[in-house]
């Protein structure tokens, strides 16, 4: 009982020393390490045996995610091949050997076997060694398999993110077809795989493996893998640490690259009708392993290792992008003393930073503005002020003119006045001598010129003679009386 | 591998309906064999599951964890022999690796002596709380290093069973007051405890009073309304809630029956079997947590109430205040079992519980 007692209290004080929290992460590990040996046997039936069962379903209803990436130059059956793997007519058209450029087409099927759905994206590379200069061929396909890993790393990074329910749109494996030519591996080939192999599974497949016989089969084989190897890429290799599938993965391992035909044709050999290529020398059969690797390739890339080949996208090559990404925009695992840094905290550094140069720059912006403003606002005023000026300017003018012109007016009208005074004066003069007919020379010279003008001129003279006399006799009685000299 | 797979045979394979193409599959194409794929990765890599059982003491928590996974899980507390009781709450971990058929378990239970058992209360739910989200917090650093793990160590709580004490009556205010606020924060399943001090039908009525005062407080516990995805599940789920909170019976030692031998509480008046459907529910809670809704468990912590948590401690940093001189980084939560800090975070308002909705709501499968 004592004994019960001291080993009771052992165990709490033990187990009390690992909720007196640490952040720290090796000594969590270390007391983790401590417990987990700690197996216990169980005296009856539990039940969690079924806990895979329960995985699966969950996978079941979550549906599945594949994608695959194939390249190789234009014609050299890859749309077959998917066809025939999934035994599905996807696409029909042949595409032209004419773009300018690489492109990337990708395609999304939905496929459903049994109970199984499998959400099925198929890229091909459009264009791949159609070019006359190659150098820019694998760009686009890095450029691709990138754009997907960001996606992702987005989706992660994110605040709010729903990873359950995102499409999975990274590459899982990458089929890379050579072309049989029985010699070695094009340059193209080699750098294209060399770029791509750190980014994605890379299975390489001799396509058209009809074209070699199998001699040259077997050397071509060798060649290309020792090719491979001395130039450092690293191709996938199917894992050979489960004991269920490693035999016959490695077994696998020793026929790669695999040579593949593919063929939706459909031939009858013996009774049956099988997938194949029928020649004038004879058939071809895409499911015989005597005549080529396809159902090997089929095996390994569907029913051993798909989940393989997507948890290798996940866990190395993703993780690698990600690494490799964050440490580029500046973020570290360990501070400048060794202390452990949090992501947490350099992005909050980050972020303050940014933040203050933002703070900075709008105050800059502002500064600027307020001064272009004020700049404005001093040329309108000077603008304002000019034209004020001018307009008094205009308006003292016109005063001036006005005051000339009232003046010229003025004078004008004291000249008509005058004028008219003048005139009455020699009109006056003129009824007078007119009294005294013979006087006026020019007249008479006048008058016997225009005989006509005489007469009138005789009743202008009478009449005028009348009324000047009118006038005259007003005038006289104005100038009457002082003629002879005023009373 | 299977050699039937070899040759191609008009399978079963029904003709899909793809997005872009409607395609008419023809022969076998061994699709389905990810599934063993899966299965064969799972038991390698093994499962991990987190439990904690929150009550007072006396009601038989360590009994039922026992009796769960029927092995000695924890040394059932004898009354003479206990150490005086902890003035303030404190958690207890234990680890164990459990293996059924090539299914390994690492199964980590955590205890918690001393909730409710004080004279004043208030706030005994904190230090629960806190150790809840600073699991979270611990997975979430591993998350965002730049260099992680291949596997990170899974050490949230994906389920928290209350045990309610029979009193027959309905949920007192501790009861709420932790309900309320730790089904937000992780999936809780509340059973009755020591059922066989209360009869059949006073166990209904209880049970009844239980669901309606759950209701009116919109207390959602496991297995939640809003996150059931399909036909099936709701039907399968119904069921389950219609039965919420089991009453139970926790019994660890074993006693002859009719000539077998079973697990039961041996009292004057008979011996109440912990298996046997007539006495007590043990069986539904026994299902319910490990043969049918585990991965159900793990799932919705993972991606609900861990992410509830990762919205609220990232958007946190943006709430702080900066000012010309800010130079204070945002630190991680304080990790020791404390009052206000962790509470107030992990006990917000009704926005919570909305936006736990809405990230479930639509999983259209």
């Amino acid at each position: 009982m004592a004994s019960e007692v001291a080993r009771h209290l052992l165990f709490q004080s033990h187990i009390t020393t690992k909720t007196a929290h640490t952040s720290s992460q090796v000594s969590d590990h270390e007391q983790k390490q401590k417990e987990s040996p700690r197996s216990l046997t169980m005296s009856g039936h539990v039940g969690f045996e079924s806990l895979p069962d329960q995985l699966v379903n969950r996978s079941i209803q979550q549906g599945f995610c594949f994608n695959i990436l194939c390249v190789g130059e234009t014609g050299i059956g890859k749309s077959t091949l998917i066809d025939t793997l999934f035994n599905t007519n996807f696409e029909d058209h042949e595409s032209s050997h004419f773009y300018p450029h690489v492109r990337l087409k990708a395609q999304t099927y939905e496929l459903q076997e049994s109970n199984v759905r499998l959400k099925l994206t198929i890229v091909n590379t459009v264009g791949f060694g159609d070019q006359i200069n190659k150098e820019e061929s694998y760009q686009p396909i890095v450029d691709y398999i990138d754009a997907q890993f960001e996606a992702y790393l987005q989706e992660e990074l994110k605040i709010k993110r729903s990873l359950f329910n995102y499409h999975d749109s990274r590459v899982h494996v990458c089929l890379y077809f050579i072309s049989p030519t029985g010699h070695s591996l094009k340059t193209l080939d080699l750098l294209t795989m060399k770029s791509l192999d750190s980014k994605v599974n890379i299975i390489p497949v001799i396509a058209k493996a009809d074209a070699i016989s199998k001699t040259e089969l077997q050397k071509f084989k060798i060649k290309l893998m020792s090719e491979l190897v001395s130039n450092g890429v690293q191709i996938y290799h199917f894992p050979t640490d489960d004991e269920t599938i490693a035999k016959i993965n490695a077994s696998m391992n020793g026929h790669l690259p695999f040579a593949v035909v593919g063929s939706m044709d459909e031939v009858k050999v013996g009774n049956k009708m099988v997938k194949a290529r029928q020649y004038p020398w004879g058939i071809v059969q895409v499911e015989n392993e005597n005549h080529c690797d396809f159902v090997k390739l089929r095996e390994m890339l569907i029913c051993t290792n798909m989940e393989d080949l997507r948890d290798q996208t996940h866990t190395r090559h993703y993780e690698l992008y990600r690494r490799r990404k964050l440490e580029e925009m500046g973020f570290m695992d360990v501070g400048p003393e060794n202390q452990p840094l949090s992501l947490q905290e350099t992005y909050e550094a980050k972020r303050h930073e940014f933040y203050g140069e933002r703070q900075r720059k709008e105050e800059e912006m502002k500064q600027l503005f307020v001064q272009r403003v004020k700049e404005k606002e001093a040329i309108l005023k000077e603008a304002e002020r000019e034209l004020q000026a001018k307009f008094e300017h205009l308006k003292r003018v016109h005063q001036e003119e006005k005051l000339r012109l009232e003046e010229k007016r003025r004078l004008l009208e004291e000249e008509i006045i005058a004028f008219s005074k003048k005139k009455a004066t020699s009109e006056i003069y003129q009824n007078q001598t007119f009294m005294t007919p013979g006087s006026n020379l020019r007249k008479d010279k006048d008058r016997k010129k225009e005989p006509g003008y005489r007469l009138e001129l005789l009743c202008f003279d009478v009449r005028a003679c009348e009324t000047i006399g009118g006038r005259k006799d007003a005038e006289e009685g104005r100038e009457g009386p002082r003629a002879p000299g005023r009373p | 591998m299977d050699p039937l797979r070899q040759s191609p045979s008009p399978s079963s394979s029904e003709a899909s309906s793809p997005r872009t193409l409607s395609c008419e599959r023809l022969g076998y194409v061994g699709i389905e064999a990810v599934l063993d794929q899966l299965k064969i990765k799972a038991m390698k890599m093994g499962f991990e599951f987190n439990i904690m059982v929150v009550g007072q003491s006396g009601l038989g928590k360590s009994t039922m964890v026992n009796t769960l996974f029927k092995s000695k899980i924890w040394k059932s507390t004898m009354p003479g022999l206990r150490v005086p009781m902890p003035q303030t709450l404190q958690l207890h971990s234990m680890t164990h690796v459990i293996e059924e058929n090539g299914v390994k378990l690492k199964l980590t239970v955590t205890d918690t002596p001393g909730f409710g058992d004080q004279i004043n209360n208030d706030k005994c739910w904190d230090p629960i709380l806190g150790y809840i989200n600073e699991q979270y917090e611990r997975y979430l650093q591993e998350e965002i290093l730049i260099t992680r793990q291949r596997h990170i160590p899974d050490t949230r709580v994906h389920c928290c069973i209350y045990f309610v004490p029979p009193t027959g009556h309905c949920l007192r205010p501790l009861d709420l007051e932790f309900l309320q606020r730790l089904c937000r924060a992780v999936n809780v399943v509340p059973v009755i405890a020591r059922a066989d001090s209360l009869t059949i039908e006073e166990r209904e009525a209880f049970r009844h009073r239980i669901q309606d005062d759950l209701k009116t407080h919109s207390i959602e516990v496991y297995p939640q309304k809003c996150f059931d995805e399909d036909v099936n599940d709701k039907i399968l789920n119904s069921k389950i809630r219609e039965r919420i909170p089991f009453a139970v019976v926790g019994a660890d030692r074993e006693h002859m029956v009719n000539g077998r031998c079973v697990l039961g509480r041996k009292t004057k008046w008979g011996i109440i079997e912990v298996e046997n459907m007539a006495h007590c529910e043990f069986p539904l809670l026994r299902d319910l947590l490990i043969r049918s809704h585990l991965q159900d468990l793990k799932d919705i912590t993972h991606n609900v109430h861990y992410e509830n948590y990762r919205i609220i401690r990232l958007k946190e940093s943006h709430a702080l205040p900066r000012g010309p001189g800010w130079v204070d980084l945002a630190p991680a939560p304080s990790p020791a079992p404390g009052p206000a800090p962790t509470g107030t975070r992990a006990s917000p308002g009704p926005a919570k519980v909305c936006r736990w909705a809405e990230d479930n709501s639509d999983e259209d499968f």
